[in-house]
């Protein structure tokens, strides 16, 4: 997302990197920082509920967050946020591939919305 | 921590259906692999062999399973490596006949091939059946099904290799269960061992989906960078008899093995990590450690497993009509504003002239069209695309939509050009389950 920010801001891809995949209707997100001292950080910011309060109208259900902490990661998994899964939706990218970068480009900025 | 005895080395040469088959090449002549695996089904791919063994009794296999076999078999079959692969897809008996017929051709005399058969359970579910993660049942979709398979396990597997295969083909074999059950045959595993079935598990699934685990899928200049990512290399894991296993490729070949390559794909379509469903076991990774032991090597290790589940899960397809996509580009000074425009006129044409109800989808691409539902939108740009989806049972209103996008040519606003529009068929698949004691698997081998 490239929105136009008068200042510029560090984005999660500062300090992380992900890959997304599908089952069914199921996207799952995990997130890995470069840097252990970053860890902590990136748990604060990236809570389940700022990932499904930044994309109401693609996540329907719920999103569930587990945590590798000995790995320095966190997996995210969204229910019902693929628009009906691979056979179904009319997206371009209709595995939802492209979510990994979603969540990569939401702001770090602890008091951000998305 | 080390283990003395000789690691057993298995490669992957395709993680999907359409993956590489030069560096499978490579991999087969240079990696002294005792086996190769070739991981080519997902849950469409199934469906639509089913429609092409409809069309043609002889069909419903891999496309590409010809050229595979014919650059693979003879270097794999010199090196004693053992192909093992799900290329039967929706037809393993005309695959393994095809392969047979190839080998002979290639005078491979000797080589023996097993065909995996069972895992089409359309016979034995009834369109009653609730859906796996879903509300409703098969039967609420209302449209034809084109095939049933239930996700077949190492103990499908393992008998073609104590039957001395050289070439093992399946249809919905599970992707990991074809790294898994040689590892269990050579290392004797039990099948109650669950902790040795996750860890061979994770090998698996760290392998099946070929250079996503070696800097394939991972590149992002400046941040990420993989060296020589066209000639990427497939995966090497050299595997003890604990379980544990280091994963690595070719010392000449592109790409590279680090941790973060093996974590993005440690989760990678996983959910609860210390749940991860196979027909074999529950495994636990969790817990799994990950460390660089060398250049592009790095080992997994302390996997974990509980009980596999009493169901098998099933692939369901329907045949769900067609799937067309259609776009034209426009450039320059104001192309968002032509570009938006020419988007209304195709919604206001096919919905209001043509009474159109199918499922439709317009997208801007350089705009927002991947993340247009997340609400995205990117910053003036002076190339975009209109992109028109649309999916119906009925072929004419696919034709129709892609009639009224190349019309704008002509009829639509300034300077579009790039007219393109292309018609599939679609598939829609859902997930069911059923008791692992109704699958009943068999093997059947051939000698060239």
């Amino acid at each position: 997302m490239t929105t136009p920010n008068k200042k510029p801001h560090r984005i999660v891809r500062d300090i992380a990197h992900a890959r997304a995949g599908d089952k069914g209707n199921t996207s799952n997100v995990n997130v890995w920082v470069y840097d252990p001292a970053d860890f902590e950080l990136l748990k604060r910011v990236l809570t389940a509920e700022r990932i499904k309060q930044a994309f109401p109208a693609l996540i329907r259900g719920p999103v569930q967050r587990y945590v590798i902490e000995h790995l320095h990661g966190l997996n995210f998994v969204m229910q019902s946020a693929l628009e009906g899964g691979v056979n179904s939706s009319l997206n371009l990218d209709s595995h939802g591939k492209s979510f990994s970068y979603l969540i990569l480009g939401l702001s770090l900025e602890e008091s951000a919305g998305a | 921590m080390s283990d003395t005895s000789p690691a057993f080395r298995i490669g992957t040469g395709a993680g999907f259906s359409s993956d590489r088959l030069d560096p499978a090449v490579d991999l087969v002549e240079h990696g002294k692999l005792d086996v190769l695996v070739l991981e080519c089904l997902g849950e469409r791919t199934v469906a639509f062999a089913h429609r092409d063994r409809l069309a043609d009794p002889k069909r419903g296999y891999n496309a590409h399973l010809d050229r595979r076999m014919q650059a693979l078999l003879p270097a794999a079959f010199a090196a004693g490596t053992t192909i093992i692969t799900n290329m039967g897809a929706a037809n393993p008996r005309a695959a393994a006949e095809h392969t047979l017929a190839l080998a002979r051709k290639l005078g491979l005399k000797g080589l023996k091939v097993a065909c995996i058969e069972g895992d089409d359970v359309s016979q034995l579910v009834s369109l009653d059946q609730a859906l796996m993660d879903e509300p409703g049942k098969l039967a609420d979709f209302q449209m034809p099904v084109v095939g049933m398979n239930a996700y077949l396990g190492a103990d499908a597997i393992i008998p073609a290799i104590e039957a001395g295969a050289n070439v093992i083909i399946g249809g919905r074999l599970a992707d990991p269960s074809m790294f898994l059950a040689p590892l269990m045959h050579r290392f004797g595993w039990d099948a109650a061992d669950m902790p040795r079935l996750g860890a061979g598990t994770l090998v698996g699934h760290l392998m099946e989906c070929g250079m996503q685990v070696t800097g394939g899928y991972f590149a992002d200049p400046g941040i990420k960078d993989v060296s020589d990512l066209a000639h990427c290399g497939y995966p090497i894991a050299e595997v003890q008899s604990d379980g544990s296993a280091t994963i690595t490729k070719l010392a000449e070949a592109g790409g590279c093995v680090t941790p973060a390559t093996v974590k993005e794909q440690l989760l990678y379509e996983v959910h609860d990590p210390s749940r991860y469903l196979t027909p074999d076991v529950t495994a636990d990774f969790s817990r799994v450690d990950v460390a660089s032991v060398g250049e592009n090597r790095v080992r997994v290790s302390n996997a974990g497993g509980q009980a596999r589940p009493q169901t098998l899960k099933v692939t369901v397809g329907f045949d769900a009509g067609f799937h067309g996509e259609a776009g034209v580009s426009y450039a320059g000074p104001s192309a968002q504003r032509r570009g938006r425009l020419a988007a209304e006129v195709v919604s206001e044409r096919l919905r209001q002239v043509h009474g159109m109800t199918a499922d439709l989808r317009v997208d801007l691409i350089g705009v927002n069209s991947l993340f247009a539902t997340a609400g995205a939108r990117a910053a003036e740009t002076e190339d975009v695309r209109l992109h028109v989806a649309l999916r119906s049972r009925a072929k004419e209103d696919v034709e129709l939509m892609l009639w009224e996008v190349e019309s704008l040519l002509c009829c639509g606003p300034a300077g579009g050009g790039g007219f393109r529009g292309a018609i599939t068929p679609c598939v829609v698949t859902k997930s069911v389950l059923i008791d692992r004691e109704r699958v009943k698997p068999t093997t059947k081998a051939f000698v060239a």
